[in-house]
Protein backbone atom coordinates (compact mmCIF):
# COMPACT_ATOMS: atom_id res chain seq x y z
CA UNK A 1 0.00 0.00 0.00
CA UNK A 2 1.51 3.27 -1.16
CA UNK A 3 -1.44 5.55 0.36
CA UNK A 4 -4.49 5.02 2.26
CA UNK A 5 -7.72 5.48 0.94
CA UNK A 6 -8.35 8.24 3.04
CA UNK A 7 -5.89 10.67 3.76
CA UNK A 8 -5.72 14.08 5.78
CA UNK A 9 -5.15 17.01 2.91
CA UNK A 10 -1.95 19.20 4.01
CA UNK A 11 -2.37 22.36 5.63
CA UNK A 12 -5.38 21.03 7.46
CA UNK A 13 -4.62 18.56 10.32
CA UNK A 14 -1.79 21.00 12.54
CA UNK A 15 1.44 19.63 13.03
CA UNK A 16 -0.49 16.18 13.18
CA UNK A 17 0.15 16.02 16.61
CA UNK A 18 -3.85 18.48 17.22
CA UNK A 19 -5.47 15.68 15.30
CA UNK A 20 -4.84 13.07 18.26
CA UNK A 21 -7.94 13.89 20.34
CA UNK A 22 -10.17 13.08 17.62
CA UNK A 23 -8.57 10.57 15.31
CA UNK A 24 -6.37 7.22 15.94
CA UNK A 25 -2.80 8.61 14.59
CA UNK A 26 -0.96 5.07 13.98
CA UNK A 27 -1.79 3.97 10.69
CA UNK A 28 -3.22 7.39 9.42
CA UNK A 29 -1.97 8.91 6.45
CA UNK A 30 -1.49 12.65 7.31
CA UNK A 31 -0.23 15.20 4.73
CA UNK A 32 1.79 17.55 6.43
CA UNK A 33 1.17 21.63 5.42
CA UNK A 34 3.78 22.55 2.67
CA UNK A 35 7.39 22.10 4.42
CA UNK A 36 9.83 24.98 2.64
CA UNK A 37 13.54 24.71 2.82
CA UNK A 38 13.62 28.10 5.16
CA UNK A 39 11.34 29.12 8.29
CA UNK A 40 8.19 30.81 6.64
CA UNK A 41 6.12 33.43 8.55
CA UNK A 42 2.78 33.43 6.86
CA UNK A 43 0.89 35.77 5.59
CA UNK A 44 -1.23 39.16 6.94
CA UNK A 45 -4.65 38.56 9.48
CA UNK A 46 -7.11 37.73 8.50
CA UNK A 47 -6.08 34.72 7.23
CA UNK A 48 -9.13 32.63 6.60
CA UNK A 49 -12.32 34.15 5.71
CA UNK A 50 -16.05 32.34 5.62
CA UNK A 51 -18.08 31.98 2.28
CA UNK A 52 -21.25 29.98 1.78
CA UNK A 53 -20.71 26.35 2.64
CA UNK A 54 -16.57 27.23 2.01
CA UNK A 55 -13.32 28.75 3.77
CA UNK A 56 -11.38 31.30 1.73
CA UNK A 57 -8.14 30.68 3.09
CA UNK A 58 -4.35 32.99 2.51
CA UNK A 59 -2.48 31.57 5.12
CA UNK A 60 0.94 31.94 3.58
CA UNK A 61 2.52 28.92 4.29
CA UNK A 62 3.22 29.35 7.75
CA UNK A 63 5.94 26.38 8.66
CA UNK A 64 9.08 26.03 10.63
CA UNK A 65 10.95 25.27 7.71
CA UNK A 66 12.72 21.77 6.67
CA UNK A 67 15.32 21.75 9.72
CA UNK A 68 12.99 22.24 12.87
CA UNK A 69 10.21 19.83 10.81
CA UNK A 70 12.73 17.37 10.94
CA UNK A 71 14.24 17.47 13.91
CA UNK A 72 11.09 17.88 15.83
CA UNK A 73 7.46 17.30 14.14
CA UNK A 74 8.61 14.43 11.98
CA UNK A 75 9.78 12.58 15.00
CA UNK A 76 6.90 12.91 16.64
CA UNK A 77 4.33 11.79 14.23
CA UNK A 78 6.64 8.67 13.25
CA UNK A 79 6.44 7.62 17.02
CA UNK A 80 2.82 8.20 16.68
CA UNK A 81 2.64 5.61 13.90
CA UNK A 82 1.62 7.98 11.38
CA UNK A 83 2.45 7.51 7.88
CA UNK A 84 3.60 10.98 6.95
CA UNK A 85 3.35 12.53 3.33
CA UNK A 86 5.84 15.47 3.43
CA UNK A 87 4.11 18.07 1.16
CA UNK A 88 6.84 20.16 -0.63
CA UNK A 89 7.02 24.01 -1.82
CA UNK A 90 9.52 26.02 -3.12
CA UNK A 91 10.69 29.12 -4.80
CA UNK A 92 12.74 27.05 -7.36
CA UNK A 93 13.10 23.71 -9.06
CA UNK A 94 16.40 23.69 -7.36
CA UNK A 95 14.53 24.05 -3.90
CA UNK A 96 12.21 21.24 -4.51
CA UNK A 97 14.83 18.58 -5.05
CA UNK A 98 17.13 20.06 -2.43
CA UNK A 99 13.93 19.17 -0.37
CA UNK A 100 13.18 15.79 -2.10
CA UNK A 101 17.00 14.80 -1.95
CA UNK A 102 17.03 15.89 2.03
CA UNK A 103 13.61 14.23 2.80
CA UNK A 104 14.73 11.02 0.95
CA UNK A 105 17.33 10.40 3.74
CA UNK A 106 14.78 11.62 6.20
CA UNK A 107 13.47 7.99 9.15
CA UNK A 108 9.96 7.69 8.38
CA UNK A 109 8.53 9.74 5.94
CA UNK A 110 6.16 7.60 3.62
CA UNK A 111 5.89 9.76 0.88
CA UNK A 112 6.00 13.33 -0.87
CA UNK A 113 3.38 15.57 -2.10
CA UNK A 114 4.38 18.13 -4.48
CA UNK A 115 2.56 21.38 -3.53
CA UNK A 116 1.35 22.57 -7.56
CA UNK A 117 -1.82 24.11 -6.82
CA UNK A 118 -0.89 27.14 -4.44
CA UNK A 119 -3.72 30.08 -5.17
CA UNK A 120 -0.69 32.91 -5.18
CA UNK A 121 2.42 30.87 -6.65
CA UNK A 122 3.93 34.04 -7.98
CA UNK A 123 3.01 36.80 -4.37
CA UNK A 124 4.39 34.19 -2.36
CA UNK A 125 7.95 34.09 -4.02
CA UNK A 126 7.14 30.23 -5.16
CA UNK A 127 7.75 28.85 -8.00
CA UNK A 128 5.42 29.80 -11.17
CA UNK A 129 3.57 26.20 -12.26
CA UNK A 130 0.81 27.51 -13.97
CA UNK A 131 1.96 25.65 -17.20
CA UNK A 132 1.66 21.77 -17.66
CA UNK A 133 5.40 22.06 -18.29
CA UNK A 134 6.88 23.58 -15.16
CA UNK A 135 4.75 21.28 -12.99
CA UNK A 136 6.50 18.03 -15.27
CA UNK A 137 9.35 19.52 -14.56
CA UNK A 138 9.41 20.06 -10.77
CA UNK A 139 7.57 16.78 -10.31
CA UNK A 140 10.88 15.58 -12.77
CA UNK A 141 13.48 17.03 -10.21
CA UNK A 142 11.33 15.58 -7.14
CA UNK A 143 11.23 12.31 -8.76
CA UNK A 144 15.22 11.94 -9.05
CA UNK A 145 15.92 12.74 -5.88
CA UNK A 146 13.60 10.32 -3.78
CA UNK A 147 13.51 7.07 -3.97
CA UNK A 148 11.17 5.18 -6.62
CA UNK A 149 9.82 2.55 -4.29
CA UNK A 150 8.33 5.56 -2.37
CA UNK A 151 5.14 7.48 -4.10
CA UNK A 152 5.24 10.95 -5.12
CA UNK A 153 2.25 12.46 -5.20
CA UNK A 154 1.38 15.55 -7.50
CA UNK A 155 -1.36 18.30 -6.18
CA UNK A 156 -2.88 19.87 -8.93
CA UNK A 157 -5.75 22.72 -8.95
CA UNK A 158 -8.88 21.71 -9.96
CA UNK A 159 -8.77 23.96 -12.99
CA UNK A 160 -11.05 21.69 -15.09
CA UNK A 161 -9.49 23.45 -18.36
CA UNK A 162 -6.12 22.11 -18.05
CA UNK A 163 -6.82 18.97 -15.44
CA UNK A 164 -6.07 16.09 -17.90
CA UNK A 165 -3.25 17.90 -19.53
CA UNK A 166 -1.74 18.69 -16.10
CA UNK A 167 -2.28 15.09 -14.76
CA UNK A 168 -0.53 13.96 -17.93
CA UNK A 169 1.96 15.94 -17.68
CA UNK A 170 2.95 15.36 -14.29
CA UNK A 171 1.80 11.45 -14.82
CA UNK A 172 4.83 11.07 -17.19
CA UNK A 173 7.09 13.04 -15.41
CA UNK A 174 6.68 10.31 -12.62
CA UNK A 175 4.33 11.35 -10.08
CA UNK A 176 2.71 7.98 -8.36
CA UNK A 177 -0.41 9.46 -8.32
CA UNK A 178 -2.44 13.09 -8.93
CA UNK A 179 -4.35 14.82 -6.00
CA UNK A 180 -7.63 17.04 -7.73
CA UNK A 181 -7.51 18.92 -6.18
CA UNK A 182 -6.21 21.92 -4.37
CA UNK A 183 -7.84 24.89 -3.27
CA UNK A 184 -9.91 27.02 -6.37
CA UNK A 185 -7.94 30.36 -6.25
CA UNK A 186 -10.26 32.94 -5.00
CA UNK A 187 -9.97 36.78 -3.38
CA UNK A 188 -10.08 37.38 -0.05
CA UNK A 189 -12.99 39.82 0.85
CA UNK A 190 -10.40 42.79 0.66
CA UNK A 191 -9.04 41.18 -2.36
CA UNK A 192 -5.85 39.48 -1.66
CA UNK A 193 -5.62 36.41 -3.93
CA UNK A 194 -6.78 33.16 -1.24
CA UNK A 195 -8.04 29.51 -2.34
CA UNK A 196 -11.74 28.84 -1.75
CA UNK A 197 -12.19 25.11 -0.34
CA UNK A 198 -15.31 23.14 1.59
CA UNK A 199 -18.18 21.61 -0.03
CA UNK A 200 -18.61 25.22 -1.98
CA UNK A 201 -15.71 23.29 -4.41
CA UNK A 202 -17.70 19.91 -4.27
CA UNK A 203 -19.13 19.54 -7.87
CA UNK A 204 -16.02 21.34 -9.48
CA UNK A 205 -13.69 19.11 -8.01
CA UNK A 206 -15.94 15.74 -9.20
CA UNK A 207 -15.86 17.18 -12.57
CA UNK A 208 -12.37 17.39 -12.51
CA UNK A 209 -11.24 14.12 -11.45
CA UNK A 210 -14.36 12.28 -13.46
CA UNK A 211 -12.11 13.68 -16.98
CA UNK A 212 -9.17 12.60 -15.36
CA UNK A 213 -10.14 9.16 -14.61
CA UNK A 214 -11.77 9.17 -17.99
CA UNK A 215 -9.31 10.05 -19.89
CA UNK A 216 -6.27 8.81 -18.44
CA UNK A 217 -7.32 5.43 -17.06
CA UNK A 218 -3.84 4.22 -16.04
CA UNK A 219 -3.03 7.38 -13.54
CA UNK A 220 -4.07 7.14 -10.21
CA UNK A 221 -6.27 10.18 -9.06
CA UNK A 222 -6.63 10.89 -5.61
CA UNK A 223 -9.64 13.59 -4.88
CA UNK A 224 -10.34 16.03 -2.88
CA UNK A 225 -12.57 19.11 -2.25
CA UNK A 226 -14.83 19.78 0.45
CA UNK A 227 -15.26 15.56 1.69
CA UNK A 228 -17.03 16.36 4.74
CA UNK A 229 -18.37 12.48 5.56
CA UNK A 230 -18.41 8.87 3.75
CA UNK A 231 -21.56 10.26 1.56
CA UNK A 232 -19.05 12.66 -0.51
CA UNK A 233 -15.86 10.59 0.38
CA UNK A 234 -18.02 7.38 -1.57
CA UNK A 235 -18.42 10.32 -4.45
CA UNK A 236 -15.32 10.75 -5.29
CA UNK A 237 -14.53 7.01 -5.04
CA UNK A 238 -17.22 6.76 -7.92
CA UNK A 239 -15.67 8.99 -9.94
CA UNK A 240 -13.00 7.01 -10.33
CA UNK A 241 -10.36 8.21 -7.96
CA UNK A 242 -8.10 5.75 -5.92
CA UNK A 243 -8.24 7.82 -2.49
CA UNK A 244 -9.80 11.15 -0.95
CA UNK A 245 -8.25 13.88 1.16
CA UNK A 246 -10.10 15.31 4.08
CA UNK A 247 -8.90 18.92 4.74
CA UNK A 248 -11.01 21.52 5.38
CA UNK A 249 -14.26 19.53 7.30
CA UNK A 250 -11.69 18.67 9.78
CA UNK A 251 -11.63 22.39 10.66
CA UNK A 252 -15.67 22.18 11.40
CA UNK A 253 -15.66 18.83 12.67
CA UNK A 254 -12.10 17.22 14.05
CA UNK A 255 -13.49 13.93 13.84
CA UNK A 256 -14.33 14.15 10.34
CA UNK A 257 -11.88 11.56 9.12
CA UNK A 258 -11.94 9.21 11.65
CA UNK A 259 -15.53 8.77 10.48
CA UNK A 260 -14.40 8.39 6.92
CA UNK A 261 -11.98 5.83 7.71
CA UNK A 262 -14.72 3.78 9.62
CA UNK A 263 -17.45 3.85 7.56
CA UNK A 264 -15.54 3.33 4.18
CA UNK A 265 -13.71 0.10 6.52
CA UNK A 266 -17.30 -1.43 6.83
CA UNK A 267 -18.22 -0.74 2.83
CA UNK A 268 -15.12 -2.75 2.46
CA UNK A 269 -15.96 -5.40 5.02
CA UNK A 270 -19.82 -5.19 2.94
CA UNK A 271 -18.00 -5.68 -0.35
CA UNK A 272 -15.49 -8.77 1.30
CA UNK A 273 -18.93 -10.63 2.13
CA UNK A 274 -20.42 -10.09 -1.18
CA UNK A 275 -23.34 -7.81 0.74
CA UNK A 276 -22.98 -4.14 -0.05
CA UNK A 277 -25.42 -2.42 2.43
CA UNK A 278 -25.38 0.80 -0.26
CA UNK A 279 -27.00 3.64 1.52
CA UNK A 280 -26.05 4.07 5.21
CA UNK A 281 -27.87 6.50 7.40
CA UNK A 282 -25.53 8.83 6.55
CA UNK A 283 -26.52 8.89 2.54
CA UNK A 284 -29.79 9.37 3.39
CA UNK A 285 -29.72 11.85 5.73
CA UNK A 286 -27.33 14.26 3.56
CA UNK A 287 -30.28 14.18 1.03
CA UNK A 288 -32.95 15.42 2.97
CA UNK B 1 4.65 4.34 27.50
CA UNK B 2 5.64 5.66 31.07
CA UNK B 3 3.19 5.61 33.24
CA UNK B 4 1.21 8.27 34.69
CA UNK B 5 1.34 9.25 38.88
CA UNK B 6 -1.61 7.98 40.84
CA UNK B 7 -3.88 11.04 42.06
CA UNK B 8 -3.47 12.78 38.44
CA UNK B 9 -7.27 12.84 36.60
CA UNK B 10 -6.97 10.44 33.92
CA UNK B 11 -9.34 12.44 31.42
CA UNK B 12 -7.85 15.03 29.34
CA UNK B 13 -7.36 16.61 26.30
CA UNK B 14 -10.60 17.62 24.28
CA UNK B 15 -13.40 15.99 23.18
CA UNK B 16 -15.67 16.42 20.30
CA UNK B 17 -19.88 15.70 21.37
CA UNK B 18 -23.29 17.00 20.39
CA UNK B 19 -24.40 19.07 23.17
CA UNK B 20 -27.31 20.37 23.75
CA UNK B 21 -28.88 23.63 24.64
CA UNK B 22 -30.39 23.17 28.22
CA UNK B 23 -31.43 26.62 28.89
CA UNK B 24 -31.32 30.47 27.69
CA UNK B 25 -31.04 33.34 29.78
CA UNK B 26 -31.20 36.96 28.20
CA UNK B 27 -28.76 39.25 30.83
CA UNK B 28 -28.38 42.62 28.66
CA UNK B 29 -26.73 42.66 25.70
CA UNK B 30 -25.82 38.68 26.34
CA UNK B 31 -27.11 35.84 25.85
CA UNK B 32 -26.46 32.96 28.23
CA UNK B 33 -26.55 29.30 27.38
CA UNK B 34 -26.30 26.65 29.34
CA UNK B 35 -25.29 23.15 27.48
CA UNK B 36 -25.48 19.59 28.01
CA UNK B 37 -21.62 18.30 27.34
CA UNK B 38 -20.63 15.02 28.20
CA UNK B 39 -16.79 15.10 29.01
CA UNK B 40 -15.81 18.84 28.83
CA UNK B 41 -16.98 19.89 32.22
CA UNK B 42 -15.00 17.14 34.33
CA UNK B 43 -11.74 18.49 31.88
CA UNK B 44 -12.01 21.68 32.08
CA UNK B 45 -9.49 24.95 33.78
CA UNK B 46 -10.03 28.35 33.69
CA UNK B 47 -9.17 30.09 30.77
CA UNK B 48 -10.39 27.22 28.35
CA UNK B 49 -12.84 27.66 25.41
CA UNK B 50 -14.70 25.68 23.49
CA UNK B 51 -15.41 25.62 19.40
CA UNK B 52 -18.71 25.71 18.14
CA UNK B 53 -20.73 25.06 15.26
CA UNK B 54 -23.24 27.12 13.65
CA UNK B 55 -25.48 26.55 10.74
CA UNK B 56 -26.66 27.40 7.18
CA UNK B 57 -23.53 26.30 5.76
CA UNK B 58 -21.14 28.08 7.93
CA UNK B 59 -17.55 26.13 8.38
CA UNK B 60 -15.89 28.41 10.44
CA UNK B 61 -16.22 27.47 14.34
CA UNK B 62 -17.34 29.61 16.49
CA UNK B 63 -14.70 30.24 19.89
CA UNK B 64 -16.72 30.88 22.75
CA UNK B 65 -14.78 31.27 26.90
CA UNK B 66 -16.44 28.77 29.68
CA UNK B 67 -17.84 31.07 31.90
CA UNK B 68 -19.31 28.32 34.02
CA UNK B 69 -19.28 24.51 34.63
CA UNK B 70 -21.18 22.19 36.76
CA UNK B 71 -19.69 18.24 36.71
CA UNK B 72 -22.99 17.18 38.44
CA UNK B 73 -26.48 18.29 38.18
CA UNK B 74 -29.65 17.12 36.93
CA UNK B 75 -29.12 17.02 33.29
CA UNK B 76 -25.35 15.81 33.99
CA UNK B 77 -22.27 17.41 33.69
CA UNK B 78 -22.93 20.95 32.11
CA UNK B 79 -20.90 23.88 31.00
CA UNK B 80 -22.40 27.90 30.27
CA UNK B 81 -21.21 29.85 27.47
CA UNK B 82 -21.96 34.09 26.96
CA UNK B 83 -22.91 35.00 23.41
CA UNK B 84 -22.64 38.78 22.36
CA UNK B 85 -24.92 38.41 18.75
CA UNK B 86 -22.78 40.63 16.60
CA UNK B 87 -22.64 38.30 14.05
CA UNK B 88 -24.72 36.10 11.57
CA UNK B 89 -22.94 32.99 13.69
CA UNK B 90 -23.23 34.10 16.92
CA UNK B 91 -26.91 35.76 16.50
CA UNK B 92 -27.83 32.50 15.69
CA UNK B 93 -26.15 31.02 18.51
CA UNK B 94 -28.28 33.69 20.38
CA UNK B 95 -31.51 32.53 18.79
CA UNK B 96 -30.79 28.81 19.47
CA UNK B 97 -34.02 27.74 21.52
CA UNK B 98 -33.67 24.59 24.64
CA UNK B 99 -33.81 21.55 23.25
CA UNK B 100 -30.78 22.28 19.98
CA UNK B 101 -28.30 20.11 19.51
CA UNK B 102 -25.05 21.45 18.87
CA UNK B 103 -21.43 20.39 17.86
CA UNK B 104 -18.73 21.49 20.54
CA UNK B 105 -15.49 20.57 20.97
CA UNK B 106 -13.47 21.07 24.10
CA UNK B 107 -11.95 22.21 26.57
CA UNK B 108 -9.46 24.28 24.35
CA UNK B 109 -6.60 26.00 24.85
CA UNK B 110 -3.93 26.32 27.42
CA UNK B 111 -5.27 27.41 30.23
CA UNK B 112 -3.99 30.46 33.38
CA UNK B 113 -1.65 29.28 35.11
CA UNK B 114 -2.23 29.59 39.03
CA UNK B 115 0.52 31.11 41.51
CA UNK B 116 1.71 29.00 44.08
CA UNK B 117 1.59 31.53 46.56
CA UNK B 118 -1.43 33.24 48.28
CA UNK B 119 -0.67 36.59 46.15
CA UNK B 120 -2.36 39.44 45.08
CA UNK B 121 -4.41 39.30 42.23
CA UNK B 122 -6.05 41.45 39.74
CA UNK B 123 -8.28 40.39 37.13
CA UNK B 124 -9.73 42.51 34.74
CA UNK B 125 -12.15 41.97 31.90
CA UNK B 126 -14.13 43.79 29.46
CA UNK B 127 -17.72 43.04 28.04
CA UNK B 128 -18.54 39.26 27.45
CA UNK B 129 -14.72 38.24 27.38
CA UNK B 130 -14.79 38.43 31.18
CA UNK B 131 -16.20 35.76 31.45
CA UNK B 132 -13.11 32.95 32.29
CA UNK B 133 -12.48 34.99 34.95
CA UNK B 134 -15.57 34.15 37.10
CA UNK B 135 -14.22 30.53 37.67
CA UNK B 136 -10.24 31.98 37.89
CA UNK B 137 -11.34 34.04 40.75
CA UNK B 138 -12.91 31.00 41.94
CA UNK B 139 -9.92 28.84 42.10
CA UNK B 140 -7.35 31.91 42.94
CA UNK B 141 -9.65 32.03 46.14
CA UNK B 142 -9.26 28.20 47.17
CA UNK B 143 -5.65 28.99 46.57
CA UNK B 144 -5.71 31.97 49.44
CA UNK B 145 -5.27 34.76 46.92
CA UNK B 146 -6.64 37.89 47.66
CA UNK B 147 -8.87 39.04 44.13
CA UNK B 148 -9.31 42.25 42.78
CA UNK B 149 -11.78 41.58 39.80
CA UNK B 150 -12.62 44.18 37.52
CA UNK B 151 -15.07 44.37 35.26
CA UNK B 152 -15.31 46.96 32.08
CA UNK B 153 -17.94 47.79 29.27
CA UNK B 154 -19.43 50.22 27.27
CA UNK B 155 -22.50 50.64 29.49
CA UNK B 156 -24.53 48.65 31.50
CA UNK B 157 -25.95 46.74 29.07
CA UNK B 158 -22.63 44.67 28.18
CA UNK B 159 -21.44 44.02 31.75
CA UNK B 160 -21.53 40.44 33.04
CA UNK B 161 -22.98 40.02 36.67
CA UNK B 162 -21.00 42.54 39.46
CA UNK B 163 -22.92 40.22 42.07
CA UNK B 164 -22.57 37.04 40.92
CA UNK B 165 -18.74 37.98 41.18
CA UNK B 166 -18.68 39.42 44.44
CA UNK B 167 -18.99 35.29 45.08
CA UNK B 168 -15.61 34.44 44.26
CA UNK B 169 -13.66 37.96 44.56
CA UNK B 170 -12.61 40.31 47.12
CA UNK B 171 -13.49 43.43 45.74
CA UNK B 172 -15.09 44.08 42.95
CA UNK B 173 -15.56 47.03 40.69
CA UNK B 174 -16.96 48.35 37.46
CA UNK B 175 -16.09 50.89 34.68
CA UNK B 176 -18.29 51.76 32.11
CA UNK B 177 -17.30 54.05 29.29
CA UNK B 178 -21.10 55.80 29.19
CA UNK B 179 -20.87 55.88 33.17
CA UNK B 180 -24.00 54.43 33.65
CA UNK B 181 -23.08 52.44 36.34
CA UNK B 182 -19.83 52.08 38.27
CA UNK B 183 -16.96 54.58 37.66
CA UNK B 184 -16.90 56.08 34.10
CA UNK B 185 -13.92 55.72 32.16
CA UNK B 186 -12.44 52.66 30.34
CA UNK B 187 -9.42 50.37 31.43
CA UNK B 188 -6.85 52.09 30.08
CA UNK B 189 -6.82 54.89 32.09
CA UNK B 190 -7.80 53.31 35.47
CA UNK B 191 -5.99 49.97 35.23
CA UNK B 192 -2.44 51.52 36.94
CA UNK B 193 -4.53 52.67 39.85
CA UNK B 194 -6.31 49.59 40.56
CA UNK B 195 -2.95 47.68 40.67
CA UNK B 196 -1.73 50.18 42.60
CA UNK B 197 -4.39 50.10 45.27
CA UNK B 198 -4.52 46.17 45.51
CA UNK B 199 -0.64 46.31 45.10
CA UNK B 200 -0.98 43.25 42.46
CA UNK B 201 1.53 40.42 42.09
CA UNK B 202 -0.31 38.51 39.59
CA UNK B 203 -2.62 40.20 37.20
CA UNK B 204 -5.25 38.55 34.65
CA UNK B 205 -7.14 40.12 31.98
CA UNK B 206 -9.71 38.99 29.24
CA UNK B 207 -11.16 41.72 26.73
CA UNK B 208 -10.59 43.15 23.27
CA UNK B 209 -6.65 43.83 22.28
CA UNK B 210 -6.19 47.39 23.28
CA UNK B 211 -7.79 46.10 26.82
CA UNK B 212 -5.37 43.76 26.96
CA UNK B 213 -2.34 45.67 26.14
CA UNK B 214 -2.97 48.27 28.66
CA UNK B 215 -3.21 46.33 31.56
CA UNK B 216 -0.30 44.06 29.98
CA UNK B 217 1.80 47.57 29.41
CA UNK B 218 0.11 48.50 33.45
CA UNK B 219 1.29 45.25 34.87
CA UNK B 220 4.98 45.56 32.96
CA UNK B 221 5.50 48.73 34.74
CA UNK B 222 4.78 47.35 38.24
CA UNK B 223 6.97 44.51 37.87
CA UNK B 224 3.60 42.36 38.03
CA UNK B 225 3.02 39.16 36.04
CA UNK B 226 0.76 39.31 33.74
CA UNK B 227 -1.45 36.53 31.86
CA UNK B 228 -3.35 38.00 28.88
CA UNK B 229 -6.68 35.82 27.45
CA UNK B 230 -6.69 36.83 23.40
CA UNK B 231 -9.76 37.15 21.90
CA UNK B 232 -8.60 36.37 18.47
CA UNK B 233 -11.06 35.08 15.58
CA UNK B 234 -10.57 31.51 14.65
CA UNK B 235 -12.07 29.33 11.90
CA UNK B 236 -11.00 25.86 13.77
CA UNK B 237 -10.13 26.55 17.56
CA UNK B 238 -7.81 22.94 17.61
CA UNK B 239 -4.71 24.40 16.31
CA UNK B 240 -5.45 22.68 12.87
CA UNK B 241 -5.62 25.86 10.23
CA UNK B 242 -2.89 28.27 11.34
CA UNK B 243 -5.47 30.69 11.06
CA UNK B 244 -5.17 32.80 13.98
CA UNK B 245 -1.15 33.69 14.49
CA UNK B 246 -0.05 35.61 17.30
CA UNK B 247 3.27 37.25 17.36
CA UNK B 248 5.20 36.63 20.38
CA UNK B 249 9.15 37.12 21.46
CA UNK B 250 9.91 33.05 22.80
CA UNK B 251 12.33 32.63 25.62
CA UNK B 252 14.99 32.51 23.09
CA UNK B 253 14.02 35.83 22.11
CA UNK B 254 13.83 35.24 18.99
CA UNK B 255 9.69 36.15 17.35
CA UNK B 256 7.39 33.24 16.27
CA UNK B 257 3.87 33.95 15.26
CA UNK B 258 1.94 31.26 17.35
CA UNK B 259 -1.49 29.84 17.41
CA UNK B 260 -3.99 31.59 19.61
CA UNK B 261 -6.16 28.70 20.01
CA UNK B 262 -3.47 25.74 21.20
CA UNK B 263 -0.45 28.14 22.33
CA UNK B 264 -2.95 30.23 23.80
CA UNK B 265 -5.02 31.79 24.30
CA UNK B 266 -3.93 32.64 27.31
CA UNK B 267 -0.21 34.14 27.07
CA UNK B 268 2.24 36.20 29.24
CA UNK B 269 1.31 39.92 28.06
CA UNK B 270 4.94 40.77 28.52
CA UNK B 271 6.14 38.14 25.10
CA UNK B 272 2.98 39.90 22.83
CA UNK B 273 3.61 42.16 20.11
CA UNK B 274 0.88 44.01 20.57
CA UNK B 275 1.67 46.33 17.56
CA UNK B 276 1.27 43.65 15.51
CA UNK B 277 -2.32 41.68 16.67
CA UNK B 278 -4.10 44.35 14.96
Amino acid sequence: MRWGTVMVASGCGGTGRELAPYADLDGLDLVTRSITLDPRAGGPTPRIAETPSGLVHAVGHQNPGLEHFLATELPWLVRAGVRVHVSVVGATIGEYAELARRLSRAPGVAGLEVNLGAPDQAGEGLFEVREPYHAASVVAAVRREFPADRPVLAKLRPDLSRAVEGARAVHDAGASGVVLGDAVPAAMPDGRPGGLTGPAITPVALRCVHEVTSALPDVEVVGGGGVDGPRTARAFLAAGAVGVQVGTALLHDPTTVARIRAALADDHADDTAGDHAGDTADDREDQR
Amino acid sequence: MTSEPTGVPAVRGPVHVVGEVLATKRAGAYRHLTIAAPGLPERFRAGNFVAVSVGDGRLARRPLWIHRVKETGAYGPTLDVVVEPRGPGSTWLADLPVGARLPVTGPLGRPFALPREPVSCVLVGEGYAAAPLFPLAARLRERGCPVTLVLAADDEGHLLSALEARRSARSVSVITRDGSVGARGDVPSQVEAVLERADADVVYAAGPTATLAAVAAAAERRGAWSQVALETPMACGTGLCQGCPVPVVAEDGVTRRVRACVDGPVVRGDRVHWGELG
